[in-house]
């Protein structure tokens, strides 16, 4: 009996939601009286030993070049021969992209209970559930797993990272991997900015900001604080912003520390797609807009004017 | 061609989420109920364009619920497709429905089975992966572009910070999210049209649950908001610094 630890990576690096995946497993590892392996797929630069400082005892690594793309057939496959060798009765994966298309899978695959949208550590104490996210982020719901093995997709953002010392054995796994059906014939990522999905800190514009070429002072300001952009729906609709931008309900649902709103009014679609952000703040010129509601922190003013003091300010913390 | 569009009844994106006996279920009392908008934008009517391209095409809708879930496969209907399935059960967990689903597909052998990326309800984005291995099928998830040449999918699909062209060829299930069509509005004739059409109820197949709802909670309300006056915009940045530890 094991807890097995779904590893993510791009590129042969490790992504930082698999830190957070590590941490919780771990936990439940230690919930259990049992302990946390890893799985992870294809070649790594990073160092994989290390990443024992996050609980994780021993890492399978599988490597092969029918897992250089994502086919999660593929992964779904590998990752069950794994999972049975260890005996893993929890696996956990991150309920990103890759999350998205391997656990379901697996799920069917290991007739496993999956819970995806995890928001914390399983309650073990009568059974196991798991709390996730429902309704679009406006309430949780506590999801019983009754099948033996249990499956957990942790949503990004929603755990802390917790590290102490410790190495991990890292052991190559040998597992029948097939040729991939899914061909990847083109990537194209956008470079230079921080992932949305990803961002700690997030400055999103709204029709407020009243044109695309006002979105200046809003890139400035998230350079500054190292954040990922973001708009409103009525935004990427007009095509003022790239539709990847859009955060809401219909849009991308995100978590980050601080979500700074301009010229939003918060109607409660777009509400559903941020209200997972520890801190809210919101700048609009309308008192009356919802999204102050809420918000931990708002100004009630002009956009073009209260920016350009805050980009001040920001630029005076950070020394620049 | 024979392409199968999962449709889901979920709660208007602008309800007010409550719930009774105990937390234990959703409050239904003035609820309005659509499509799920993923379905219902992105899965229904990019199915519908291609079908409008090649009329070849038989475009199917399954849903699986109760009766109630009626009037949304009608209004599906209404935008298009030749003829909808309803699997008669209700209240049951993504594995059980999407072994339902499966089943639908199977016996309807078909070539393509879109899924809207999540449910804007239970938000599992599991379906179309579930459905996939069940009927050990490739499956693209989250996809914003899907072109057919042949048997061949041209697809984008979302990763982290960019997009990923794929390559696949049918059979397949796709998930599809924002990106993938416009939204349409019914037409007086799509409307008339769908009271003859075809709805077919189906009893489903004997599966287990593999997960149980116990309970809800709503989140904490918050506190109330901190305004820091216009003129002293600065003083929301020592705010974020010093007591919120945002930045």
């Amino acid at each position: 009996m094991s807890v097995l630890i779904y590893i993510d990576q791009a590129d042969g690096h490790i992504k930082k939601a698999s830190y957070e995946v590590l941490s919780y497993g771990s936990k439940i590892a230690e919930q259990l009286g049992t302990t946390a392996e890893g799985v992870v797929l294809g070649k790594v630069q990073d160092d994989l030993a290390g990443l024992g400082k996050y609980g994780v005892k021993k890492i399978h690594q599988v490597t092969n070049d029918n897992l250089a793309h994502l086919d999660g057939q593929v992964y779904a496959k590998v990752i069950a021969q794994v999972a049975e060798k260890t005996g893993a009765k929890v696996i956990v994966f991150s309920n990103n992209v890759d999350g998205k298309a391997i656990a379901p899978r697996l799920s069917a695959k290991l007739k496993a209970g999956l819970v995806t949208g995890a928001m914390a550590l399983p309650d073990t104490s009568n059974g196991f559930s798991v709390k996730k996210t429902v309704f679009s982020g406006k309430a949780f719901a506590n999801v019983a797993i009754n099948s033996d093995i249990k499956i957990i997709a942790l949503n990004p953002n929603a755990f802390q990272v917790t590290e102490g010392a410790g190495t991990a054995e890292v052991a190559a796994f040998e597992a029948t991997v097939d040729a991939p059906k899914v061909k990847v014939t083109a990537t194209n990522k956008v470079t230079g900015e921080v992932p949305l999905s990803e961002a700690e800190v997030v400055v999103s514009g709204g029709r407020g900001m009243k044109g695309p070429e006002n979105w200046g002072m809003l890139e400035e300001l998230a350079h500054l604080l190292g954040a990922a952009l973001a708009c409103s729906r009525p935004v990427a609709d007009a095509h003022w912003r790239p539709h990847h931008e859009h955060v809401g309900q219909t849009g991308l649902a995100i978590a980050p520390n601080l979500y700074i709103a301009v010229g939003i009014s918060g109607a409660i679609q777009h509400l559903a797609g941020v209200n997972r952000s520890k801190v809210i703040v919101v700048i609009n010129k309308d008192p009356e807009a919802p999204f102050f509601k809420a918000a931990d922190y708002g100004i009630v003013g002009d956009a073009f004017e209260v920016l350009p003091k805050i980009i001040a300010a920001v630029k005076k913390l950070k020394g620049a | 061609m024979k392409i199968l569009v999962c449709v889901s009844k979920t709660p208007d994106t602008t309800a007010k989420i409550a719930f009774s006996d105990n937390n234990t279920k959703f409050a239904q009392d003035g609820v309005q109920w659509i499509i799920n908008p993923y379905d219902e934008w992105y899965a229904l009517v990019r199915a519908l364009e291609l079908k409008e391209k090649d009329s070849s095409i038989t475009l199917h809708l399954v849903t699986v619920g109760g009766a109630d879930a009626e009037p949304i496969i009608r209004k599906a209907l209404a935008l298009g497709g030749d003829e909808a399935i309803r699997v008669n059960a209700d209240n049951h967990d993504s594995f059980y429905i999407a072994s339902q689903i499966a089943e639908v597909a199977k016996q309807g052998a078909y070539d393509l089975v879109f899924t809207g990326k999540e449910t804007i309800d239970y938000n599992g984005s599991s379906i179309g992966g579930l459905v996939a291995e069940l009927l050990d099928l490739p499956y693209v998830a989250l996809a914003t572009k899907f072109d057919l040449n042949g048997t061949t999918a041209t697809i984008t699909r979302e990763i982290e910070g960019g997009e990923e062209i794929n390559e696949v060829q049918l059979p397949l299930v796709v998930s599809c999210q924002k990106g993938m069509a416009e939204a349409r509005i019914p037409n007086m004739r799509g409307i008339m049209a769908a009271r003859t059409k075809p709805l077919k109820v189906v009893e489903p197949v004997a599966v287990d649950n593999l997960t149980s709802v116990v309970g809800f909670e709503l989140p904490p309300a918050k506190s109330g908001v901190k305004l820091v006056p216009a003129d002293q915009a600065e003083e929301l940045v020592r705010l974020l610094h010093d007591e919120a530890k945002a930045i």
